[in-house]
């Protein structure tokens, strides 16, 4: 087995107000995989894909246990440059959220604040996040038009192109089809095949049919814990746990 | 009564009520036009008053205005904006920062002639300023900075949280959030917020009253230590303190300053709408 890219060691989480969002999460993430966290709602997902880019440190009074490591390294470390940390590990939200600017703009937004200048390096990255979102053929003769103008998946493509402009390592994506049609779904599940050679992919799906379809790994998560994670062919057909059984067969959530 | 009925009447009430508010603006605005436009000539713009302010121009109150509103502009503006961009973007709320926010709104409230007052006991004479330029445009800023902080503060909290986090999501630091995405988003806002403070500051008696304002002093001011007249003080002078005052000349300068702070809203929407083309979505 490869090395973990992603190791969770004994994460417990509580939120300013006490909640514990996370309860004593252990969990290895995968390169080159795609894991899907799935569960009903208010189970953690979220908190969980929150901590591993440290989109948390903007909530005000949270309280962290365990470690997170990235390829072996604890992110919440002192001294973790956490900008540096956000570009290596790109995150994709529910609703698609395009920065006020044209589709370039938008686009090479992160790239140029890593530093990269050169006209031709950024109008390639724009070209080959475009092409690997699946959105290239629709918008490459308006790229200075503003992106707020495309349609809603076209937007949900955009920010996933803009996540792999930055180059990451890891991308997580957060429900990133809630508010899709089923054409655009399909485009964006597609792409996600494509992008799981390169990268390593975190998914939390909007569906257990989702979930069952993109998931290499599946993890089931409920209140705040980990019930059970495995194989995704072998998790959808034979969950070991009954709260499993009983989620993915519909009788709760 | 009917549905419809009540619609019609609604309006029209509403449309009633507009009027009463717009209808003095006009008229306030025509009569002055009326009475002050044959005051207007090239001479009354470019000219050194003359026989007791009799006649002649009113050349070194306009250039005294442009001038403080011009200094007021370089102290408040950055601060303001700056002090806002600290209240929306950085400060925790603590009961520190409530007490700032409270302070600012009151102060926003504060009678002019108290400021005057305020800037004629700290620059004029604690800071040794004398009465002068620096000394009046330090006390208009002073009073405007409140507005401006508020405006452009409520600017700033109107632009979506969503954005902020997708910039700090793809690296951003915290500054480069702001200055790149919520520091567009709000400039129109800012904008407005700046404008009127200005405008406020340029058409104030009191504040400059005892900081800086010369009764009559036929020449340009020599240099920022130096007094000045100014439109608003000047007005109030021919009109109160010089018996014999041909009224048109009274009219013709309050028409003077009227354009010019209706030119400093003209200019407003012209940036305005200068950003918006530029903002590309
Ligand atoms: N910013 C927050 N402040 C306080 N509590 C939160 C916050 N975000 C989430 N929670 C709480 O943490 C728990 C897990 O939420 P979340 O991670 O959003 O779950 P999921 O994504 O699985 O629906 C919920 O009980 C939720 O109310
Ligand atoms: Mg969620």
């Amino acid at each position: 087995m490869r090395e973990p890219k992603f190791l969770l060691e004994n994460v417990s989480y509580i939120y300013e107000d006490g909640a514990r969002a996370l309860h004593d999460i252990s969990l290895c993430i995968y390169p080159h995989k795609i894991t899907a966290i799935f569960g009903p709602a208010g189970g953690g997902k979220s908190t969980l894909l929150r901590l591993l880019n440290r989109l948390n440190d903007l909530v005000p009074g949270r309280h962290l246990e365990g470690r997170v490591l990235l390829d072996g390294e604890d992110i919440y470390a002192p001294g973790v440059d956490v900008h540096a940390l956000r570009r290596r590990v790109g995150m994709v939200f529910a609703t698609p959220v395009p920065l006020p600017m044209s589709i370039r703009r938008n686009l090479t937004y992160g790239p140029e604040l890593a530093g990269v200048r050169d006209r031709a390096r950024l109008d390639e990255l724009v070209e080959r996040s475009l092409r690997a979102a699946a959105l290239w053929d629709e918008v490459k003769d308006r790229l200075d038009e503003p992106a707020s103008a495309l349609s809603g998946g076209q937007q949900q493509r955009l920010c996933l192109a803009r996540t792999l402009a930055l180059e990451p390592e890891v991308i997580l994506l957060d429900e990133p089809t809630s508010g899709l049609d089923p054409i655009s779904t399909a485009k964006v599940e597609a792409s996600l095949q494509e992008l799981k050679r390169r990268y390593t992919i975190v998914i939390v799906p909007h569906s257990v049919q989702q979930a069952a379809r993109v998931a290499d790994h599946a993890v089931f998560m409920l209140q705040g814990e980990l019930v059970e994670e495995g194989p995704g062919e072998l998790l959808f057909t034979r969950p070991h746990d009954q709260r499993t059984e009983d989620y993915i067969t519909g009788r709760f959530g | 009564m009917s549905r419809q009925l009540r619609q019609q009447l609604g309006f029209t009430l509403l449309g009633l009520a507009t009027t009463i508010v717009v209808l003095p603006i006009l008229l306030l605005v025509g009569y002055i036009l009326v009475q002050g436009a044959s005051a207007i000539s090239w001479e009354f713009i470019t000219a050194m008053p003359r026989e007791g302010m009799r006649a002649g121009g009113i050349w070194p109150a306009l250039v005294g205005t442009v001038l403080l509103t011009l200094g007021t502009a370089i102290f408040a503006v950055p601060v303001g904006i700056a002090v806002a961009i600290y209240l929306a973007e950085y400060a925790h709320d603590t009961s520190l920062t409530r007490l700032i926010r409270l302070a600012i709104i009151n102060l926003a409230g504060v009678p002019s002639v108290v400021y005057g007052l305020f800037g004629l006991g700290l620059f004029v004479i604690f800071l040794r300023l004398g009465t002068s330029i620096l000394a009046g445009s330090l006390t208009l800023a002073i009073m405007t900075l409140p507005v401006i902080i508020s405006t452009a503060e409520e600017a700033l909290r109107a632009v979506p949280q969503s954005f902020r986090i997708v910039s700090l999501s793809l690296g951003a630091t915290q500054w480069q959030t702001v200055r790149r995405v919520v520091l567009p988003q709000a400039l129109p806002g800012i904008l407005t917020g700046v404008i009127l403070g200005l405008e406020r500051a340029a058409g104030e008696t009191a504040p400059i009253l005892f900081t800086v304002a010369a009764f009559f002093l036929p020449r340009l001011p020599r240099s920022i230590f130096d007094q000045t007249m100014a439109l608003p003080y000047h007005l109030f002078v021919i009109s109160t303190q010089v018996p014999g005052m041909p009224l048109r000349i009274q009219y013709g300068t309050a028409l003077v300053l009227l354009a010019f702070v209706l030119s400093m809203n003209a200019l407003a929407t012209v940036i305005r709408s200068h950003f918006r083309r530029r903002r590309q979505w």
